[in-house]
């Protein structure tokens, strides 16, 4: 068989988290007007302000247009074909305790091997779970609150942390800021809020785990982190959905703020269903996530990305602060029919601030995968510093790989590195492993892997792990 | 051990094996010789089973085994090992990971039982040593930014780990100092045994001071045009080859 055909059958393996829960749901009608925004805000019993908040949202998103500078394709988006609200319906009366979750939602966790009993779990991983438009439960809390760290869904935070959430909230992604942010301003149905008190190093791994369910429901999901000056947190966020025919939308935001001296290390598996081999199905990905570096703090994104059928996310980091650090490590796999346009913005205004990128893009099949930065150095950032390195893979001949890298210096000393690569796996080195006893398959997963390890070594050890598997299932493919 | 019966291999659409004979028996040592572009490498590709070539007549047989039969991998957990002539990088896979990736494969096909961690850093350490290689190299990258020797050295390394019944070297010599050369030679030498069988690709009768063949062939224009002993050698590095061409007027 030639190499090619080896390919071929590699890239197309099954997606393994595409099972549909029996679970009974509220879900709202398609259909998005300024009653859609009042019911989901009194759904959840949310205070005045945030009602006209989601409103002011919702007037700036009808006078904004469809995003059209990525490179992506779509039919165009009917957002009254989307229902913007859905939760199981045992979650109605709420639950006081994992205790008291619908047996079908843990066992929905368990299978997509995420269980949710504190007993069963990785010991220092918190999880919050996230089925359709709801948090369904939140591990370990109260040792977290021991050490003075809150975590929880972010609708129970505008609750119990009113002034923390109304102080933070959109103080990064403003609420017009982008077309699909604006969107989740105004639907945005529940998340992750963290507050990381001054100087604690929070005493495990915050995790979040995503999951959409119901048909023809969009998830707005929004997150609130803030680290508090001095303290560390190091947070996960993991993603899927069942195999559906249609397309799902998904347009969540995600806010960083890290106080001086604070350290944030967010890591993102993304593997939301990315549509079938014609490019049936899958999952629209327009995800807005940014972070602010005040003095001497350090934000670092992490992304592994393998599913949806287009992914549109830039994880950001603004260096508003002098010496403040910002990092992204990208891993982007596409394969099939997927479209990926992902990257960064590092924007440095603070002086002696430091960037660096490094982004790796693998694409298989006939996909399509595209890098996407911006270095922006402000007059008064002294001594700013950036390194990017952008590296494509291609297996096959049919996919492509851009890069579109900015830079936009204004203060003389800077200094702006750009490197960027393309490489095939090639028959070269397939054939070396082969010669040496290596399966074809098990030869790609070590060759993607390899080309990856720059930003595997940056996530946490059990993530590391995972998404070594996940590319070797993608790959099965393709990679490993 | 390796029977060719009249083989005919086509690259690209154009033959360049053109009814090849040749046998060789477990213990022996053959060097195959030849001017450029005489389908030396064509070989080694046709049995090691490289893509873009194609068996168009007779056959190649591994203790009985058509090679035809056999993907790549398989003829290698059969117990033949190519030593490349341009070994190409891996980035990102450590020399370890790929010997482990390797080791594990081929023991596994072997039916032997499969190494530890300890175990197979302590043979790969070795080895290391006596091709005079620092054990670091085992962490680099596969060929990642190593020299042309180093290069060469890695690849006698890997043979030396899987221990081949079969091993072919295509030009394992080019490129390499005297020094470097002597440590390819030991190490090949080492490898010497009435079970196994060494077949050496080489331009030059250089490398034949250090590995002493059995039998020396020259091949030219897809056939075997001449055997002999290891003196055939000697002669071909004074003479060259034009007059087993015919071609001497042309080339003097």
């Amino acid at each position: 068989m030639s190499s090619q055909a080896e390919l071929d059958k590699l890239i197309r393996s099954d997606y393994e988290a595409g099972f549909v829960s029996a679970i009974e749901s509220d879900t709202l009608p398609p259909g998005l007007n300024e009653d859609v925004v009042r019911f989901i805000s009194q759904k959840k019993g949310e205070p005045e302000w945030l009602l006209e908040w989601r409103l002011e949202a919702y007037r700036k998103w009808q006078a904004m247009r469809l995003p059209a500078w990525a490179h992506i394709k779509h039919p165009p988006l009917d957002f009254n074909e989307v229902s913007y609200y859905s939760a199981p319906k045992s979650m109605a009366d709420g639950p006081k305790s994992l205790d008291e979750v619908d047996p079908e939602l843990l066992r929905t966790y368990e299978k997509l091997g995420i269980p949710l009993h504190e007993q069963e779990m990785l010991a220092g991983v918190a999880v919050d779970a996230v089925f359709d438009s709801v948090s369904v439960g939140t591990t370990f809390r109260a040792k977290l609150l021991e050490a003075g760290v809150i975590f929880c869904p972010i609708s129970e935070a505008v609750h119990e942390y009113p002034e923390l959430v109304k102080k933070y909230l959109g103080s990064v992604v403003p609420q017009g800021d982008n077309f699909y942010a604006a969107l989740n301003s105004a639907v945005f149905s529940d998340g992750s809020f963290v507050y990381i008190p001054k100087g604690v190093r929070c005493p495990m791994e915050l995790s979040t785990y995503f999951r959409i369910n119901e048909a023809k429901t969009g998830q707005f999901e929004r997150t609130l982190i803030v680290a508090d000056e001095g303290s560390y947190v190091s947070y996960l966020e993991g993603c899927t959905a069942p195999v559906r025919d249609e397309n799902q939308l998904h347009a969540a935001v995600v806010e960083l703020v890290a106080l001086p001296g604070a350290q944030i290390k967010y890591s993102t598996v993304q593997n939301w269903y990315p549509g079938d081999a014609e490019g049936k199905g899958g999952i629209y990905n327009f995800v807005t996530k940014r972070g602010v570096c005040h003095d001497n703090a350090k934000i670092s994104w992490t992304q592994v990305e393998t599913g949806s059928a287009i992914t549109w996310k830039y994880p950001s980091v603004v260096l508003r602060g002098d010496n403040a650090v910002g990092e992204f490590y990208s891993v982007a796999l596409t394969r099939n029919k997927q479209q990926a346009d992902t990257g960064t913005k590092m924007i440095h205004l603070g002086k002696n601030t430091r960037s660096t990128i490094i982004s790796k893009g693998i694409s298989a099949g006939g996909s399509s995968n595209a890098y996407r930065g911006l270095v922006r150095i402000s007059p008064r950032a002294e001594n700013a510093r950036n390194f990017t390195q952008c590296d494509s893979l291609l297996l096959g001949d049919q996919c492509g790989a851009h890069t579109f890298p900015y830079i936009e210096s204004r203060n003389p000393s800077a200094m702006v590195e750009h490197e960027a690569t393309t490489s095939k796996v090639s028959d070269d080195q397939l054939f070396l492993c082969r010669s040496r006893g290596i399966d074809p398959e098990k030869a790609v997963s070590m060759i993607v892997n390899g080309f990856c390890k720059e930003v595997f070594k940056e996530l946490p050890m059990e993530f590391a792990v995972e998404a070594g598997k996940l590319l070797e299932v993608s790959l099965e493919g393709a990679v490993g | 051990m390796l029977d060719i019966r009249n083989l005919r291999a086509t690259v690209a659409g154009e033959e360049i094996l053109k009814g090849l004979n040749l046998s060789v028996k477990p213990g022996e040592v053959h060097a195959i010789m030849g001017p450029n572009g005489s389908g030396k490498s064509t070989l080694t590709n046709v049995l090691s089973g490289r893509d873009g070539y194609a068996i168009t007549g007779g056959e190649a047989l591994f203790e009985g085994r058509d090679l035809a039969e056999l993907e790549p991998e398989e003829r290698a957990h059969a117990g033949l090992f190519l030593a490349f002539q341009y070994p190409v990088e891996i980035p990102g896979v450590s020399n370890l990971e790929f010997l482990k990736a390797s080791l594990e494969a081929t023991r596994k096909a072997q039916g032997k039982e499969p190494w530890d961690a300890v175990t197979l850093l302590r043979h790969a350490r070795e080895t290391c040593k006596q091709v005079d290689l620092d054990p670091q190299f085992l962490k680099r990258g596969v060929n990642e930014g190593f020299s042309g020797g180093e290069k060469k050295r890695n690849e006698i390394m890997q043979m030396l780990l899987l221990q081949p019944k079969l091993a072919l070297l295509d030009e394992t010599d080019s490129g390499l100092d005297i020094d470097a050369l002597q440590v390819v030679a030991r190490g090949v030498n080492s490898l010497r045994s009435p079970e196994r069988a060494i077949v050496l690709v080489t331009h030059y009768q250089r490398l034949l001071d250090y590995i002493v063949p059995d039998y020396v062939h020259v091949l030219a224009n897809g056939r075997i045009l001449k055997s002999g002993g290891k003196e055939l050698a000697l002669e071909l590095e004074q003479r060259g080859y034009g007059w087993l061409t015919g071609e001497e007027e042309a080339s003097a």
